[in-house]
């Protein structure tokens, strides 16, 4: 098991894309704060994360889902793994951008 | 003299395939499994479309060698699995998948052999494991993990196999060009060739090599041991 349930799961189908990419950059502002992490001052679900032209490196990469992961729990109550085979992979990485990484995370929040 | 009998594991490409080549230009009788399905076949060859985790798989492999060859006189558990990724980001399903394939595949072979082998008081058993081990590569914990338990497979194995006149010895190679690495950036294999004390990629035969010296008649005092390629 990926998931472990903490509470009642939030009927997350209500909570669109947009809420976790906010959250996701809400995260990446924090660590340019705390981590001096270089991001481009502009950020929306097509800035590239990781792979290609992407700011993250493979540890600032580790940092920011771990970071997400928590976020998510506190904001929807559920633990979820974002733990994926292919996170090292620029093809096929969940992690390649804000919009990547935030449908994935609601895919696996509506798994619950 | 009857020709040798080689199992070979995971046969489908790369090392496996190689070996298999390797041992039937010797003239060994091979026989090779798989997963997937193979696209090649040679004379004297066998193919079992096999998983070396699953047991019932494995036993039924192991009959129907009993069967056609009524022996087994060389063992080489090369199928393996890996995964690049940090330990953060990898999900457990990797890390029991990789465990499967690696830990628990390499103890099921040996173990059904070694009961084929035991009847002939002879045999040899060649494991892999790799130079991830002694260099405590980051980015592949699990993998890593499976590879040094192939290792401590190796130490035991070998003690309790050698009163049947078996040897358990085990190869670790460097970098290859195989499906293996496929995916690993440049930039980490060369910081890995830098750090064995020949900074090259290793080659098919380079491992070849190291097993026929395994597998000869003439290593039955050598066994428990593990021989890392490149000089790491």
């Amino acid at each position: 098991m990926e998931q472990a349930q903490l509470e009642a799961p939030p009927d997350v189908t209500h909570h669109d894309v947009h809420q976790v990419v906010e959250l996701i950059i809400d995260n990446v502002n924090q660590l340019k704060d705390t981590q001096g992490l270089k991001a481009p001052a502009q950020l929306d679900s097509a800035t590239t994360l990781f792979g290609g032209d992407g700011f993250l490196d493979s540890m600032a990469l580790v940092t920011l889902v771990v970071a997400v992961e928590q976020a998510i729990e506190e904001k929807f109550g559920t633990n979820v793994s974002l733990a994926d085979p292919g996170a090292m992979s620029q093809e096929h990485s969940p992690y390649r951008t804000i919009g990547a990484l935030a449908d994935y995370a609601l895919q696996r929040l509506r798994a619950g | 003299m009857d020709a040798p009998v080689t199992l070979i594991t995971g046969t489908r490409i790369g090392i496996g395939r190689h070996l298999a080549e390797h041992y039937l230009r010797l003239g060994h009788r091979v026989v090779g499994c798989s997963r997937a399905p193979v696209d090649w076949t040679r004379e004297g060859y066998k193919h079992c479309g096999t998983d070396v985790a699953d047991e019932k798989g494995v036993k039924a492999m192991f009959s129907e060698i009993r069967r056609s060859y009524g022996r087994l006189d060389h063992l080489i558990n090369n199928a393996g699995i890996a995964s690049m990724n940090h330990s953060l980001l990898t999900p457990t399903s990797t890390v029991s998948a990789i465990l499967a394939t690696n830990v628990v595949g390499t103890f099921l072979l040996s173990r059904e052999a070694a009961k084929l082998m035991k009847r002939k008081g002879y045999g040899r058993i060649v494991n892999f494991s790799s130079v991830a081990v002694p260099l405590k590569l980051a980015g592949e914990a699990a993998y890593v993990a499976s590879k040094s338990a192939v290792v401590a497979l190796t130490h035991v194995l070998a003690r309790e196999l050698a009163e049947f006149g078996i040897t358990v010895n085990c190869v670790g190679p460097g970098p290859l060009a195989t499906n293996l690495i496929r995916s690993v950036p440049k930039q980490t294999i060369d910081r890995l060739l830098a750090q064995q004390a020949i900074p090259r990629m290793g080659t098919f035969d380079d491992i070849a090599n190291t097993v026929d010296f395994f597998l000869r008649p003439e290593s039955g005092f050598v066994t428990g041991q593990t021989i890392y390629l490149g000089g790491v």
